[in-house]
């Protein structure tokens, strides 16, 4: 389990990284955490050609309060980083709950926000918070910088809008809406093991105490972050009632057509596709503060 | 016997270097001149070979040989057999063993088909990638009860079925006894393929001096000297110029005594071939294939029982999986076949299995090594029996158990040894009272679970028991030496892997010659200290090498008294070994070091008497007659969640009963750290194969050991009734914590999940199994 | 066969200087470039934590980084944990007298992801301790006395 020989590039600006990517395109990696890539390289799944190391690029690490009151997060943060944040606390407890799911302590150590994130592993919490979140994701190359939604970068298993010479570069949180709630569940063998199912919830109370916006967003049931628009939709203008969340949740999880693996068949998953719905939602709902 | 360190928790002597990171492994052993080994191993279950194209990564740099089965010339050779037949009438056996790289056909993905030599392990991984394998895909035999049927492929071309062998034993008459029963609980019963995972993989460092003509093997292996006995004599040597070390192993749990590893066999060879040393050293992903597994077996089993309870007779017949090659006999099924009747007093037993050959790993002995299916078979009756029949499970259990006047208790059938099973000794109602009380049965079924149930929790208790023959022969032996500083060394044979050797062996030496253990210093594992012995296997280390080296201590405890007595001019009788020195009795000025005495015994001048020996110095040996039986009982209580099938543990009770204790603390290890492989037996660890025989989980991501949040904290406490086969009383510890946890579970989560009518008949299960089970039961 | 790259770094208080294979896993590194073998390798592929070792005094797993990604770092291995065997860190003094290893394995990467995690919780409850170690896989003890390791650790400064 060594892994094959490849070409390797450390630049210390980003100006350098993109020039490099911009030169390989998709013959190299970059090379972000690595806490995924290199076991895919020790496998010999992974073999790519060239390397392009952006652990010393400092200006892509970096956390700070955004003026909307939501969060700039570099792509290069550590997700131990993001994990110990009381600014993280404070302005997106969902994502601040998330991060002890991720794999181990010592993963979150070298692992990397961005790097999770454009992994776009079907399996990884992240992209689907970052969805429930309504988060935007900064890609640059070369040719320019563009800013695209979370909920729009995920294409496919494993695929993303990211262009051959684009990387991922930064983050923005947006705040919660007034009267929010979130909630975050998943079902997993071990502490840290990629969820058989999860999901990520944000909910949003309209004045009189019925549901005006919420997003129900699921990990390992498809190809990417999966959103559960008919629940969604389903609640809306309702009173979130335990028998409405379950009857809301009962027609969702007939839409949704996870695949089995050794893990878990098919029923088995679309079981914790409705009940993780319902706890997420209702804990969701339980949070939002009155104004 | 002045007994003072036996049976207490001394703090192991092998600690300090294996925590400060200064204890050699096989893959801290480094040689000049070393080169790295490759395999190329088959990505096919079941092919014809073609032809092994092998050019390209001849040509990758830093390369210095590729081999394949043709290059090997004469020493091509099928493996020994490592355990003949039993001796039971109209055994119908096949044995087929394993050979060093494939040569007509592959049998398992992962068996090795060429090797590659190269001046580091990277370089010999690119070249391994280049080599391409020619081949006539064969259809896979993969499932235990296809692999018997015409249709199915043949494993072995020259055998007419992929039958390894057809077993039938009998104690009493079945047939009898089930016409006389009020009831009969029939099922078919499943357990299926884990892997031991040792944390620390194989590995092989072989170097031949030419100069010297010696060949040194560092080996991961738990039996050293059949090793070098073994290679010694493929290799053509004579086996003092074969030493074999099995240096500190990362884990063995009954893989690393398969012999012999196709690894084992060519490294050797290819440091003779290219002058140089040469290291392997298994990664994750091979290990997977290359070490060998267990576990996969079909029960169809039958009680025949009166109404108030009583087992008249007990029929089991079953298919166990051998994999391709059976190298290690029959022993796995065998052991299913004597632990089944476990504790209970089953008169009439008809049990037949037929081991089958599959395009799947090797199958030889993991901790358990084939009791726990057997105990899985009878527990699981038990328990429906108990059901059928309105008994509580305990009571059901205590109405059956072997009373303690019983013993030595016989149950005729020819066990791993080849010896009838006989238990030796045991006091099995004392250990399941103690249990009851321990997890509090009859209040949690009276009270919490009640209260529990009212509250919409699901919370269940499992209690089941179990045997564990232990401590079989043939022998072991050992060299205790007392040197001229006082300290005293040990030599024996056996490999260690965890079980605390260093500290237990040096408590019982530590006893008879008046030193502390920390002036004990064991050496084990090397051929070069000791040259006879037989391995660490069937939980036989403690009670086979520990009473050879007790037998050893004592002869040197006489040489001891003799010399002091002459040299103190005092009778035997009136000395004491207390402190490092022989005293007198009630006069402790008059004394002698030992290591004074040691001088003495082997002077520079003077003469040493005849019909005496050198030294203070004594070789001894010990083998059981038999087989020591160890039991125990395990409860839990725990807690499922119904809608998602995840379970916590809430609490795990052991009372165990292996004789006499060397050292409390290293058995309690032994005990957790096998539950602990049981918990991941029945509910984590599953070695999931294709219908092309391709295994899908062949990771720690997709093959879950359990971990610090899954395991649960584990209460034990002790019966002792001593073995009266050998002069420490002990039976062995190793396997027991693993053997009875599958039932343990089935019985606790049927519990748990009372409403959903469940009867569960397999093991391993998962969340995702359990879910599927509860919606066939509806 | 690829570039050579130049790397410095410090091992235990060490100063290194070594050209390398950019691809050399940092584990592999350790052990066989740097002869510490204390650090072992139990998956690698980031699963079983025996190779995890301090960067920078974080604990991460050396089988899955490039040897390369640690030059200018700090790395702390097992054998800088105690100045020698006769007179053990009082982390390994626990795991001696709460029997925390037995094959010791896996021992030099619990010890090294404790380290840290014990620095910033030098009181931690037992769920706590079993939460940090869940990347750690332990064959041998069941995990109990290893936890009562830690939980009766007392590190001194």
């Amino acid at each position: 389990m060594k892994p094959a020989p490849f070409a390797y590039f450390a630049p210390r600006s980003l100006d350098e990284a993109l020039a490099l990517l911009q030169e390989h395109g998709y013959e190299a990696k970059l090379l972000a955490g690595g806490q995924s890539l290199i076991p895919a390289m020790n496998f010999r799944l992974a073999q790519p050609a060239a390397l392009i190391d952006i652990n010393r690029i400092d200006a892509l690490s970096f956390l700070e309060p955004a003026s909307d009151g939501g969060l700039r997060i570099g792509a290069m943060t550590r997700q131990r980083t993001v994990e110990r944040s009381a600014l993280v606390a404070e302005r997106a407890p969902l994502l601040h709950a998330t991060m002890p799911f991720i794999a181990h302590m010592q993963i979150r150590n070298r692992g990397t926000l961005g790097g999770n994130l454009a992994h776009a592993d079907p399996a990884s919490e992240l992209p689907a918070v970052m969805v429930a979140l309504g988060a935007r994701f900064r890609l640059q190359s070369q040719r320019g910088a563009r800013w695209v939604n979370a909920a729009d970068f995920y294409v496919g298993l494993f695929a993303t809008t990211l262009e051959a010479d684009e990387m991922l570069v930064e983050i923005a949180v947006p705040p919660l809406p007034p009267r929010t709630g979130w909630s975050i569940q998943e079902i997993a063998r071990r502490r840290g093991d990629y969820a058989i199912v999860g999901v990520a919830a944000t909910a949003t109370l309209n004045a009189d105490g019925r549901c005006h916006a919420a997003r129900l967003v699921y990990l390992s049931v498809g190809e990417g972050p999966i959103q559960a628009h008919d629940a969604v939709a389903a609640l809306h203008g309702q009173a979130p009632t335990a028998a409405v969340i379950a009857a809301a949740m009962r027609g969702a999880s007939q839409r949704i057509e996870p695949l089995g693996d050794i893990h878990a068949t098919p029923a088995y998953r679309r079981q914790l596709i409705e009940v993780l719905g319902r706890r997420a939602l209702t804990e969701a709902f339980a949070r939002v503060q009155p104004t | 016997m002045a007994t003072r360190y036996f049976g207490q928790p001394i703090k192991r002597n092998e600690d300090p270097r294996l925590l400060t990171g200064q204890a050699t492994f096989t893959d801290d052993v480094h040689l000049p001149e070393m080169l790295h080994v490759a395999f190329y191993r088959s990505p096919y279950a079941h092919a014809r070979i073609r032809a092994v194209h092998t050019e390209a990564a001849r040509a990758m740099p830093g390369v210095v040989a590729v081999y394949t089965a043709d290059d090997l010339g004469a020493y091509w050779q099928p493996g020994p057999l490592l355990v003949p037949p039993p001796p039971v009438k109209e055994i119908i056996f096949n044995p087929r063993m394993q050979v060093p790289l494939a040569r007509d056909k592959v049998r398992f993905v992962g068996e090795p088909v060429a090797v590659v030599v190269a001046e580091n392990r990277y370089l010999a991984e690119d070249a391994a990638e280049q080599i391409h394998l020619d081949v006539e895909v064969l259809p896979a035999v993969v499932d235990l009860e296809q692999a018997l049927t015409p249709a199915a492929a043949l494993v072995h071309d020259d055998l007419d079925q992929n039958l390894n062998a057809h077993v039938i034993q009998r104690k009493g008459d079945y047939t009898r006894a089930r016409q006389q029963a009020d009831i009969i609980i029939q099922r078919k019963l499943r357990y299926d393929r884990g892997t031991a995972a040792a944390l620390e993989n194989r590995g092989i460092v072989a170097h031949w001096e030419a100069r010297n003509q010696q060949m040194t093997i560092w080996d991961t292996t738990q039996a050293p000297i059949p090793i070098r006995n073994g290679l010694a004599g493929m290799l053509g040597l004579s086996e003092k110029q074969v030493r074999v070390i099995a240096p500190f192993i990362g884990g063995g749990f009954g893989p690393k005594i398969m012999m012999f590893y196709q690894e084992e066999v060519l490294l050797p060879w290819i440091s003779m071939r290219l002058n140089r040393p040469v290291k392997w050293i298994e990664d994750r992903q091979e290990n997977f294939y290359a070490t060998t597994q267990e576990r996969g077996q079909v029960h169809w089993a039958e009680m025949a029982l009166t109404r108030d309870g009583k087992i008249l007779g007990v029929k089991d017949v079953f298919l166990h999986d051998a994999g391709a090659y059976a190298p290690y006999g029959l022993t796995v099924a065998l052991n299913s076949q004597c632990t089944l009747l476990g504790q209970y007093d089953v008169a009439h037993y008809y049990s037949e299995f037929t081991s089958v050959f599959t395009t799947k790993p090797i199958v030889t002995p993991y901790r358990g090594a084939g009791r726990q299916h057997g105990v899985f078979v009878m527990e699981r009756l038990l328990d429906i029996a108990a059901k059928e029949l309105d008994i509580d499970r305990v009571e059901m259990r205590r109405r059956n158990l072997i009373p303690p006047d019983k013993f030595p208790y016989s149950n005729e059938i020819i066990y791993q040894d080849f010896a009838p099973l006989t238990y030796d000794s045991g006091n099995y109602l004392p250990a399941l009272a103690r249990a009851v009380e321990m997890i509090d049965y009859e209040r949690f079924l009276r009270e919490e679970q009640p209260r529990l149930r009212a509250a919409g929790k699901h919370v269940g208790l499992g209690i089941v028991t179990y045997v564990e023959g232990t401590g079989i022969g043939p022998y072991e032996g050992a060299k205790v030496t007392v040197e001229a500083s006082g300290r005293v060394s040990v030599a024996t044979g056996i490999g260690t892997q965890g079980q605390g050797h260093f500290t237990s062996f040096a408590q019982i030496v530590a006893d008879q010659l008046g030193v502390t253990p920390e002036q004990v210093r064991l050496v084990t594992g090397d051929t070069a200290e000791f040259y006879w012995g037989a391995g660490t296997f069937a939980s036989r280390g403690a009670v086979v090498a520990g009473n050879a080296i007790h037998a050893a201590a004592l002869a040197v405890r006489r040489k001891i008294l003799k010399k002091a007595s002459d040299e103190l001019e005092v009778d035997e009788e009136d000395l004491e070994l207390v402190d490092g020195a022989v005293r007198v009795k009630g006069s402790p000025q008059t004394a002698i070091k030992l290591g004074d005495l040691a001088v003495r015994a082997n002077p520079m001048r003077g003469a040493v008497k005849p019909g005496t020996e050198p030294g203070l110095e004594a070789t001894d040996y010990f083998g059981p007659e038999r087989g020591a039986t160890a039991s125990g009982v395990h409860a839990m209580i725990v807690e499922v969640d119904p809608e998602t099938m995840m379970i916590e543990i809430l609490r795990y009770v052991v009372v165990h009963d292996c004789g006499a204790v060397i050292n409390p603390m290293i058995l309690e290890g032994q005990i957790h750290g096998g539950v602990a492989q049981g918990i991941g037996n029945a509910f984590y660890e599953q070695l999931v194969f294709d219908e092309h025989g391709q295994l899908l989980n062949a990771s720690f991501m997709d093959y879950l050991l359990p971990t610090a949040d899954t395991v649960p904290r584990i209460e034990t406490d002790h019966v002792e009734t001593r073995s009266p086969l050998n002069p420490l009383g002990i039976k062995g510890a190793g396997e027991a914590g693993a053997i009875p946890v599958g039932p343990l579970f089935a019985q606790a989560i049927e519990d748990a999940l009372h409403d959903a009518n469940l009867e569960i008949l397999e093991i391993p299960l998962s969340p995702s199994r359990l879910y599927e089970l509860v919606a066939e039961a509806k | 066969m690829t570039e050579l790259y130049p790397v410095q770094l410090t091992v235990n208080g060490m100063a290194y200087a070594r050209t390398i294979e950019p691809r050399l896993l940092l584990s592999d590194f350790l052990r066989h470039e740097l002869g510490l073998t204390g650090t072992h390798v139990g998956c690698e592929h980031g699963s079983c934590g025996a190779c995890t070792v301090l960067m920078d005094g974080q604990a991460v797993r050396s089988c899955i980084l490039f040897a390369v990604q640690a030059d200018g770092h700090e790395i702390t291995t097992v054998e800088g944990l105690a100045a020698n065997s006769a007179r053990l860190h009082p982390l390994q003094e626990a795991f001696r007298a709460a029997h925390g290893l037995q094959c010791g394995y896996c021992t030099p990467g619990f010890l090294m992801t404790l380290i840290p995690f014990l620095e910033e919780n030098p009181t931690p409850s037992e769920a706590e301790i079993r939460d940090a170690l869940s990347g750690n896989i332990c064959r041998c003890t069941g995990y109990q006395n290893i936890v009562d390791a830690v939980l009766k650790v007392e590190i001194g400064d």
